[in-house]
């Protein structure tokens, strides 16, 4: 146990294996740690802005989703509204269409009903000379009574 | 268990010899034997000391460099991450104590620290079993536990003093030739200044000089009393079963607690191997 050349032994492959160490085996793998650090923070910065952007992204759907149930909510609206027009104009214009039926019809029946008179009278006129003739045993002069027979005719 | 005929003495002196290799008075190189062991001068070496100590090295050294090498960014597996757990720990004791601008510092520690703890590691293996192995192959002396030859705690904290010698030069060049002289006792009057310099530099001188010492000391004899007490809890098996049964629990016992010990003297000794590099990085 006494001082000797191993202590100069000992100092030499201190230095070596230092050396080794920080040539061979710390530089590495610091490097690999530090790398690994940065990789680490780069990954929670990325989920941190993805997080960000889902939030953005949820907030932009909801909006739009928003407007589209405002803009489907405005269009049915209108849809409705012009359902009700098209249903007002349609009565409007079937009770005009009927009204203008029923005055054409009227106005058929009434011309149908004069002509029918007209006619009734005519022919109850020709009846009323035939049975005047008749009684009178002899022709009437159309033209001689003829103011008798117009009266006759318009009283009938 | 060596031999029978060995008595307690023979028995620790044997444990606590190292297998030595070197020059005897008349010339020759050889091993030494319990004879002449104490001929031999400074031109011998431990070669047991030696061989355990760079073994270890190269130990750690090829286990973190085969994990460096392969060390990516992914998820780390297995033992890569035990290996970056150590380093980031010394990373951070070094971040810690040392702000200096020098690079060698944290890989120094990180050898000094994974070095010394394997070298005091052997402390827990049973001290016959390696020496009693290796007598099997003839060889006489064997200590395994590198942090108990002196040599090797000084050769590591002289080593380290010269980087803070070197480093003291480096960043504050002139500054530090202040530093040892014109401190502690400072004076506004150049005269009385230049007259009480001797004895500043006096002070100066063994408190740096001091620093190695108790560096190499403090690890040398923690792991030296550590390994005497294994030696003589191990001397109670020859005392029957009783006292065989004893020395069991003793040895269990002192093993748990010197996991603590093998751990805490690695790390004093890196803290404070940092904390001194700081010192010679810093101006005061």
């Amino acid at each position: 146990m006494s001082i000797n050349l191993t202590l100069i032994g000992q100092m030499l492959s201190f230095a070596v294996f230092v050396w080794f160490c920080h040539k061979f085996v710390w530089s590495a793998l610091i490097t690999a740690l530090e790398e690994r650090k940065a990789k680490i923070a780069e990954g929670l910065n990325a989920a941190d802005r993805a997080e960000k952007d889902l939030e953005l992204a949820q907030e932009e759907a909801t909006k739009k989703l928003k407007e589209a149930k405002a803009q489907a909510a405005d269009i049915i609206e209108s849809a409705n509204k012009r359902a009700v027009q098209i249903i007002e104009e349609a009565k409007e214009e079937a009770a005009q269409e009927g009204e203008r039926k029923l005055a054409a019809a009227m106005a058929e029946i009434e011309q149908e009903a004069n002509s029918a008179k007209e006619e009734l009278r005519a022919k109850v006129a020709g009846l009323a000379i035939a049975g005047a003739e008749k009684i009178l045993q002899q022709s009437v002069d159309i033209k001689a009574h003829e103011k008798l027979l117009d009266q006759l005719a318009s009283e009938l | 268990m060596a031999s029978g005929e060995q008595t307690s003495t023979e028995y620790i002196n044997h444990h606590l010899t190292n297998l030595t290799f070197g020059r005897f008075p008349d010339g020759s190189w050889g091993f030494a034997t319990s004879k002449n062991i104490e001929e031999l001068g400074f031109m011998a070496i431990h070669v047991d000391s030696m061989i355990w100590s760079m073994g270890l090295a190269a130990l750690f050294l090829f286990l973190f460099h085969r994990v460096a090498v392969k060390a990516t960014t992914d998820v780390p597996t297995g033992f890569q991450n035990f290996v970056e757990m150590i380093v980031e720990f010394i990373d951070g004791q070094v971040k810690e104590t040392f702000h200096g601008q020098t690079k060698m510092v944290a890989p120094l520690a990180l050898t000094i620290f994974c070095w010394v703890f394997l070298m005091n590691l052997m402390d827990l293996v049973p001290v016959d079993l390696v020496p009693w192995l290796i007598s099997l192959l003839g060889v006489g002396y064997h200590k395994i536990v590198p942090t108990t030859d002196p040599n090797v705690t000084m050769g590591m904290a002289f080593s380290v003093f010269a980087l803070m010698i070197f480093y003291s030069f480096k960043v504050k060049g002139v500054g530090f030739i202040k530093e040892l002289t014109l401190q502690p006792f400072t004076f506004k009057n150049p005269f009385v200044q230049v007259l009480i310099i001797p004895f500043n530099f006096l002070l100066e001188i063994v408190s740096l000089i001091a620093k190695p010492f108790s560096l190499g000391l403090r690890l040398f004899g923690n792991m030296y009393a550590g390994e005497m007490i294994f030696i003589l809890i191990s001397l109670l098996y020859t005392g029957g079963l009783i006292l065989g049964l004893m020395g069991g629990v003793l040895q269990f016992g002192w093993a748990v607690f010197h996991i603590l010990v093998v751990t805490l003297q690695a790390f004093i000794f890196m803290v404070l191997t940092c904390v001194y590099m700081s010192m010679a990085h810093e101006d005061h």
